[in-house]
C-alpha cells in the first residue's frame, strides 16, 4: 500500500503525467480519469500475475501493452455506454491509458514476480495514491480557475477567477507548485 | 476545401497552435526525462518525427482499409467470401489493439533497419528508440487520425494524415529542443530547495505554454495568405 502517500506515483515517481496535466482542468473528468486508471491498473495486474509464469523475458512488454490495450478498449466502451458525456469530455485521453507509463512500471515491477493478492492490493495503493493526486491538482484548479467545485459554485461570484489555471500552461504551472509543496511539507517533516 | 489549404492548416496547427507537447501533454515523459541537453533533445525530437510519420502512415492505411465502421474494403471482402449482403463488419472495436501493436512492430522494424544500414545514425539516436513505444504522442496521432475517418463528412485523405504526423513531430522537437536549452541554463541558476528538479521544469513549461498560446490564429493567416497568393 506504499503507493498512496510514500511512494505516490504522480508525486514521488513522476509517472504517468499525460492525463494528470490533460483533464485535471475540473474535478469531474479528473475522477473519472482516475477511476477509469484505476480499474485498468487493476485488472492488468490481476492478469499479468496469473499470467507471470507463462512470460518470456523478451516478449513481456509487448504481452503488458497488448493486456493493457484490451482493458482500456473495455473502460472505453463502458464510459461511452454510461458516462456519455465524460467519454466525449476525455476524448483521446481514454485510449491514452494504454501508454500511460505508470501501468507498464507496476506490471514490470510487481505483478510480473509477485502472487495474485500482493499485486491487487499494490494495484490498489497505486490506483488510490493516482485519484489522490488527480484530485489535489483538479481541486485547485477548479477552486481557483473557476471557483467553483464539482460543478457548484463555491467562491463567491466577487472572487476574480484566475482564467490561466484551466489553460494548459495553469496544468503545468499548479504541478510544479503543487510538486514544491509537497517536497518542503515532507522535507520539513523529516 | 483545397488540400494544400488544409494540409498546411493541419500542420501549423499541430506544430505551433495545438503543440503536441504544450497543448495537448503528450509525450512529457521524454520531454521531461530526456531535456537535459541540447543535442540529446534534438536526437529524441528526431526519434519521435521519424517514428510517427511511419505509425501514422500505417495507421491510416490500416484505419481506411479495415477498421472504420464503413470501410469499404474489408465489407466487399466480406461480402465476397459468402458473407450476408445485409450484414456490415465493423472492426473498430479492435482499434486500439491495432495500433499499439502496429507502433511496438514498426518501433522494432525501424531499430532493426537503422542499426543495419545507418549505422551512425543508431549511434546518435538509437539508443531512444525502444523508449518511443511507450510514447504518447505516437498513439495520440493514430487516435487523432482514427477520429478523423470516423467522421464521413470530413474523412481525411493520406496527405492530411502525413501532414499532422510531420507537424506533431516538429512541434515536439521544437518544444523539446527549447527545453534543453532553458534545462541547460537553470543548471547555474539558483532554484529554492524543494522546487529543484522536476518542480521548476514544470513551472518553466508553464511560461513556454503561455507564450505557445500567442500562436492562436496564425494558421488562418497563412490560409488567407496562400490563397491571395494563388489568384
Amino acid at each position: 500500500m506504499a503507493g498512496i502517500l510514500p511512494e505516490n506515483p504522480v508525486y514521488r515517481q513522476l509517472l504517468g503525467l499525460c492525463p494528470v496535466l490533460a483533464v485535471t482542468n475540473s474535478l469531474k473528468p479528473a475522477l473519472t480519469m482516475a477511476a477509469a486508471t484505476a480499474f485498468v491498473l487493476i485488472c492488468a495486474n490481476i492478469m499479468v500475475s496469473l499470467l507471470r509464469h507463462l512470460l518470456k523475458p523478451h516478449l513481456r512488454i509487448l504481452v503488458f501493452t497488448l493486456t493493457i490495450a484490451t482493458f482500456v478498449t473495455v473502460a472505453d466502451k463502458l464510459l461511452a455506454a454510461f458516462l456519455y458525456d465524460m467519454s466525449k469530455e476525455l476524448g483521446p485521453y481514454v485510449p491514452l491509458i494504454i501508454v500511460n507509463c505508470l501501468i507498464i512500471s507496476r506490471c514490470e515491477a510487481c505483478s510480473s514476480k509477485e502472487p495474485l493478492w500482493p499485486s491487487i492490493v499494490d494495484a490498489l495503493g497505486q490506483g488510490v495514491g493516482f485519484t489522490l493526486a488527480l484530485g489535489s491538482l483538479a481541486f485547485v484548479r477548479e477552486l481557483l480557475g473557476m471557483g467553483s467545485l464539482l460543478g457548484f459554485q463555491v467562491l463567491p461570484s466577487s472572487f476574480p477567477t484566475w482564467g490561466i489555471l484551466v489553460l494548459p500552461p495553469g496544468a503545468f504551472l499548479t504541478l510544479g507548485v503543487l510538486l514544491g509543496t509537497v517536497n518542503w511539507w515532507s522535507a520539513r517533516k523529516s | 476545401m483545397d488540400s494544400i489549404i488544409s494540409m498546411v492548416l493541419i500542420f501549423i496547427g499541430a506544430a505551433l497552435i495545438n503543440n503536441f507537447v504544450l497543448h495537448y501533454f503528450v509525450g512529457i515523459c521524454p520531454f521531461f526525462g530526456v531535456s537535459r541537453k541540447v543535442d540529446m533533445a534534438f536526437g529524441m525530437g528526431c526519434a519521435v518525427t521519424f517514428v510517427i510519420s511511419i505509425a501514422s502512415t500505417l495507421s491510416w492505411i490500416l484505419t481506411y482499409f479495415f477498421l472504420r465502421p464503413e470501410a469499404a474494403f474489408i465489407n466487399n471482402v466480406f461480402h465476397a467470401l459468402g458473407g450476408p449482403a445485409d450484414i456490415m463488419i465493423d472492426l473498430s472495436v479492435l482499434s486500439y489493439i491495432a495500433y499499439i501493436f502496429v507502433i511496438a512492430s514498426s518501433v522494432q522494424f525501424v531499430e532493426m533497419y537503422v542499426k543495419k544500414f545507418f549505422p551512425a545514425l543508431h549511434q546518435s539516436f538509437g539508443i531512444f528508440l525502444p523508449l518511443i513505444t511507450t510514447n504518447c504522442a505516437i498513439l495520440f496521432a493514430c487516435l487523432e487520425i482514427m477520429k478523423n475517418l470516423q467522421n464521413p463528412e470530413k474523412l481525411w485523405g493520406f496527405h492530411e494524415a502525413l501532414a499532422l504526423a510531420l507537424g506533431g513531430g516538429i512541434g515536439f522537437t521544437i518544444a523539446i529542443v527549447i527545453m534543453g536549452g532553458l534545462r541547460e541554463e537553470l543548471e547555474l541558476c539558483e532554484v529554492p530547495k524543494a522546487l529543484k528538479g522536476p518542480g521548476i521544469a514544470l513551472i518553466v513549461a508553464g511560461i513556454l505554454a503561455m507564450a505557445f498560446m500567442g500562436f492562436t490564429g496564425v494558421d488562418r493567416g497563412v490560409a488567407d495568405a496562400i490563397s491571395m497568393i494563388r489568384n
